[in-house]
């Protein structure tokens, strides 16, 4: 299976049916997408396929065929939405964050209180009580 | 003096990692030759194992049973009564009978396991069970003559459910054979509890035994004592086989197997004087403590000690008894009995209120502790005793009295919460644990050694903010190590909201004395010239407390931080769903160290109380949770949280560093009852959480 | 292929796949997948019929200004159907295969007498909506048949729609109910069944001008609600009768 992995291209040999959770953490060495509940519930494994927030612990590996795929790595490690959520405790265990930041990007620039609170409603986060990470996201975008 | 450090919300030791995906998690590590482990467990709640095999091939698998145990079958912890794998007996379903290991994580999943089980019959009701863990009394004063003294009396009965911690990482660990022992990694809040569980375990087979906590997604007292068994599990897989071993849970198996609060039930008797005084307060807690005595006479402990709540009443009697039931064991939990006990005062206060006539937020004026007056526990307050402060904060800042008499042209429902929490170890508990912590120099400043964890609460940073002004020294040049049992001292678990005013408290200390020792040497300059340097101290008992774990009387905690919280909402005519729709809290914490970190706990620990309230309910079917998945459990998610209006008042506590008390579990004591006063000003009468839709829908039909 | 190996499993968006594999409900091991087919997602106007692809996934439809002007409650559904993630793979022929009783966007579909268009080697054949469960997540789809699109025909009058769970974003329902109200009012109900309904009898009761109270008595013998995991069959009973009045009320002539 062939698909561009943050901006390179990538082959896998995991098998069709394999998690694309479990091919980007395991052969793609990329452990900074995260499981949570293995049940699209928790958000915590949300990448953007084709710029769409997705869960991808519910992606099957063949689906993913010449897709564009961005993983948290993909940000780098100096995003103005990662040193956000850093500097405005919208991070404090930071399991969910990831998953949090992928989809806020996806939200696109300055998003709306509302379309804040229903768009990261895919995002659980069980330490922040959510204000903190609208807060880092209104303070990045 | 200018504080530099502390009271600002500086740059977090954290790094950028967990934004960055650098930071590692427990299912993060790998390990060469690595093999995955597998749990296989009863389904029964209780009876006995007749027989458990493997019934695939064999090969390439280790399989360990409890004859693998060298040392004690037992997972340590107050006692040793919770085997590590079942032998024959079965207390509960998803007990550990027999764990398995491989290379590849299909093969695992694969493998048929045959597990012959005798049932026997269960008991779970815990007001039917035939023993206790644990009984508690505390007694003050007179309750017959207070009772004499009453104008109305009042009894209610009050219920709330267990709860879920759903950290957002689920447990897991890697055990690593080493040269000489085993080393144990993972996702941990106490590393000295399951250095000691596994101590016991291994017995006097020499072995050397290390624990090192890797980056934690969430705790919340749910990884408080857990990990200790699935340490246990993980090491004795690592060594029969001679390779590493990981042993991480999925969310069905987290939520099944793990602890959750306990469940309670709160009865009460009062009296009170016609014009709003409380004269006589009989109370009895019951806890579900599950099947195994685990913490359960702690979380009993804190919870009878709360129960009267933040109130001065001269006769008071609470009753209190951990139950057994054959069910999962409950365990810690943010709040460890305090939300249980006070859920019910703040309701059976409202109630008081509705049946007096009286504003509920002058029954709690005339009845709220002040400096000087007595707990139950006989317990002088302090000049840090700020229940008052926080109660007309929260009350003038929600516009609660204006808002409370428009609720029947608003048809917005507004109640309040008046609620405290001991910082600590209950009583004589923090002398037991003489924790220990340590300053030391290195070339470019000091490195703090504690096994206080990090968890997402701030731990690494609020210990250097504190470290770095006691010794005057820039915040930049303060390191904290990673909590390895090799290299850190005990400091005593990361729980009891005891990591700021206790574990802080000595790292205080020890920083005071170092600087001492230096004079006006640079900690980095004393190092490069003279070599390291530390300093260790212990815990001192600060003095004048008194306590007497006999009578259950004294000075429970060295100080009480206070909260109060108004909640407002909406009920849904057609269909009973509770919408919050405005939380205010007023919380006095004595000092916030990095106020951003400090408002995050009481953000978190509020949301993590309404959904406790409202959404939160684990359903036992057979003795074992039926619910065990994230769409049939539900959390709040963004759309479910209303608005947080959060106010951090700083009366300092002069026994506290820089003034500080505690402060993690302070903010879920409130939102619970809050709530379903809230509820109750539209009428329904609600006495239990979790305030679903369909228990809406009952006690609404029943009150109209 | 699907003619060729009758096991195979038509896999669109999977949000149900791994769901159903680890829970042991899921009947095949080999999969059929249609991610990947263009013309599955169109959405487009053939005369006065909205014919929505089969893969066209939630976020598509919101999007969709056919949708939003013809089938605004599709738009609702989908909006609630679940978390953005699910919304952006999540499609609307993977709901109506998968035959859950609480399938959202079915009662918008039963309300609106949808076509279900079934492809095979052998050509189409459209099934209506209203037809196609024959009972427990059963449906008259043959093994080597796909649901290609979704027809919907002009819809005349208001449209309501309301998904009740105990969150306010919920995976799945406890009541969720659809209705049109036009010249004759069409009622549609999930999760108070093994399969979606429509309720001809209180449709007919509110046609011939009963009361609402007697439109609620009629719709209770209508419904077959059940205890389970996450609500009572005496909640979904009176939510149910509850939602029927919201529905009249709401949409009646101003």
């Amino acid at each position: 299976m062939r698909f561009i992995l943050n901006g390179e291209e990538r082959e896998v040999r995991s098998a069709p049916l394999a998690r694309l959770l479990d091919v980007l953490r395991e052969e793609c060495g990329l452990t900074g997408t995260k499981e949570g509940c293995g049940e699209g519930e928790c958000g915590a494994c949300t990448v953007l396929l084709d710029g769409a927030a997705v869960c991808s612990c519910l992606v099957p590996l063949a689906q993913t065929e010449g897709a564009v795929v961005t993983t948290i790595e993909g940000l780098g490690d100096d995003h103005p939405l990662q040193r956000a959520f850093m500097d405005e405790v919208g991070a404090q265990c930071g399991i969910c964050t990831p998953g949090m930041i992928l989809t806020a990007l996806s939200l696109g620039p300055r998003p709306s209180p509302a379309k804040l609170r229903q768009g990261l409603a895919g995002n659980l986060c069980r330490c922040t009580g959510y204000e903190a990470i609208y807060r880092a996201i209104r303070a990045a975008t | 003096m200018r504080l530099t450090a502390v009271g600002h919300s500086v740059q977090r030791k954290d790094g950028i990692g967990k934004a960055t995906g650098a930071a590692r998690y427990a299912d993060d590590l790998v390990y060469p030759g690595m093999l995955f482990g597998r749990t296989i467990r009863t389904t029964v709640p209780c009876g006995r194992v007749k027989g458990v095999a493997l019934e695939s091939d064999p090969s390439g698998f280790t399989v360990v049973d409890w004859r693998d145990i060298p040392g004690r079958n037992a997972v340590a912890l107050l006692e040793l009564d919770q085997p590590c794998l079942v032998e024959r007996e079965i207390r509960h379903a998803a007990e550990p009978v027999l764990l398995l290991a491989h290379q590849s994580r299909d093969a695992l999943l694969e493998a048929g396991v045959r597990l012959d089980e005798e049932p026997g019959v269960p008991v779970f009701d815990p007001e039917q069970s035939p023993r206790s863990f644990k009984d508690i009394l505390i007694e003050k004063g007179d309750l017959k003559a207070g009772f004499a003294k009453a104008d109305l009396i009042l009894e209610g009965t009050y219920r709330t459910g267990a709860q879920e911690h759903v950290y957002i990482e689920p447990q897991g660990v890697i055990a690593v054979p080493e040269s000489d022992g085993i080393a144990v990694y993972g996702s941990i809040q106490c590393p000295y509890y399951v250095h000691k569980a596994l101590d016991v375990l291994l017995g006097c087979s020499g072995r050397h035994v290390r624990v090192v906590q890797t980056e934690t997604g969430g705790g919340f007292g749910g990884k408080e004592e857990y990990p200790s068994m699935i340490a246990c599990h993980a090491a004795l897989l690592a060594l029969k086989a001679s390779r590493p071993v990981k042993l991480v849970y999925d969310r069905a198996e987290d939520m099944l197997a793990t602890t959750r609060r306990h469940p309670s039930i709160v009865r009460h008797r009062s009296g009170v004087t016609r014009d709003g005084k409380l004269v006589a307060m009989d109370i009895e807690v019951i806890l579900d403590g599950g099947a195994y005595v685990t913490l359960s006479p702690v979380v009993l402990s804190r919870g009878v000690i709360h129960a009267s709540g933040p109130y001065r009443c001269p006769h008071v009697r609470i009753r209190g008894r951990a139950m057994f039931t054959n069910t999962p064991p409950s365990g810690a939990f943010r709040g460890f009995g305090a939300p249980q006990t006070q859920f019910a005062v703040e309701v059976h206060l409202e109630r008081i209120a509705e049946a007096l006539g009286v504003d509920p937020v002058r029954l709690r004026e005339r009845n709220a502790l002040r400096p000087g007056d007595l707990t139950a526990t006989g317990q002088k307050m302090g000049s840090d005793c700020s229940a008052r402060a926080v109660l007309r904060e929260a009350v003038r800042r929600s516009g609660f009295r204006r808002k409370r008499k428009a609720v029947a042209d608003s048809g917005r429902g507004v109640g309040l919460a008046l609620y405290w929490h001991g910082s600590g170890f209950t009583g004589s508990g923090e002398l037991q644990l003489a924790s220990r912590a340590t300053v030391e120099t290195t070339p470019r400043g000091v490195r703090i050694l504690s096994s206080s964890t990090e968890i997402g609460q701030g731990t690494r940073t609020m210990h250097a903010q504190i470290v770095a002004e006691a010794l005057a020294i820039p915040y930049e040049d303060v390191e904290v190590a990673v909590p390895d049992t090799a290299v850190v001292p005990d400091s005593g678990p990361t729980v009891a909201s005891r990591t700021c005013l206790i574990v802080g408290g000595i790292l205080e200390q020890a920083a005071r004395e170092l600087r001492a020792t230096l004079g006006d040497r640079s900690p980095g300059e004393h190092h490069r010239r003279n070599g390291p340097l530390a300093v260790t101290r212990e815990y001192v008992q600060p003095e004048g407390i008194r306590w007497d774990e006999e009578r259950y009387q004294g000075d429970a905690y060295a100080t009480y931080a206070f909260g109060c919280d108004v909640a407002e909402l909406t009920l849904d005519p057609e269909t009973w769903e509770v919408r919050p729709a405005k939380l205010t809290v007023v919380v006095d914490v004595g000092k916030a160290i990095h106020p951003a970190l400090a408002a995050g706990q009481v953000e978190g620990g509020a949301v993590q109380g309404i959904g406790w309230a409202l959404l939160e309910d684990v359903v036992m079917r057979n003795g074992a949770m039926a619910n065990a998945q994230l769409t049939n459990y539900l959390i709040p998610t963004s759309a479910d949280t209303p608005p947080l209006d959060v106010t951090i008042l700083e009366l300092p506590f002069a026994g506290g560093p820089f003034g500080a008390k505690g402060l993690g579990e302070l903010p879920i004591d409130g939102p619970a009852p809050a709530l379903v006063n809230a509820v109750r000003s539209l009428g329904v009468d609600l006495r239990a959480i979790p305030a679903l839709p369909e228990a809406v829908m009952e006690a609404a039909c029943a009150s109209s | 292929m699907l003619r060729d190996e009758q096991s195979l499993v038509p896999l669109a968006g999977a949000t149900d796949l791994y769901v159903s594999l680890n829970a042991g409900t899921l009947e095949g091991r080999r999969f059929l997948n249609l991610w990947s087919l263009p013309s599955l997602r169109r959405i487009v106007l053939q005369g006065d019929t909205l014919s929505i692809g089969a893969l066209a996934t939630y976020s598509a439809l919101i999007t969709s200004r056919l949708v939003r002007a013809r089938l605004p409650m599709l738009v609702q559904a989908s909006r609630q159907v679940g978390g953005l993630q699910i919304q952006n793979r999540g499609t609307i022929g993977g709901n109506v295969a998968n035959a859950s009783p609480a399938g959202d966007t079915l009662p918008v579909l039963a309300a609106v007498d949808a076509i279900v268009v079934l492809g095979s080697a052998d050509g189409e054949r459209r099934v209506p909506f209203n037809g196609f469960y024959t009972g427990y997540r059963r449906t008259v789809r043959r093994p080597d048949e796909l649901i290609t699109a979704i027809e919907v025909p002009a819809v005349g009058g208001a449209q309501w729609f309301r998904k009740v769970g105990t969150r306010a974003a919920q995976a799945i329902s406890k009541v969720v109910m659809a209705g049109v109200r036009g010249g004759a009012p069409r009622v549609a109900l999930g999760s108070v069944a093994p399969v979606v309904l429509r309720l001809p009898g209180t449709e007919a009761a509110l046609a011939d001008g009963a009361t609402i109270d007697e439109a609620v008595r009629t719709l209770e013998t209508e419904i077959a609600p059940i205890d389970d995991l996450r609500s009572t069959a005496e909640y979904r009973r009176r939510v149910a009768g509850n939602l029927l009045r919201r529905f009249w009320a709401d949409t009646a002539p101003a």
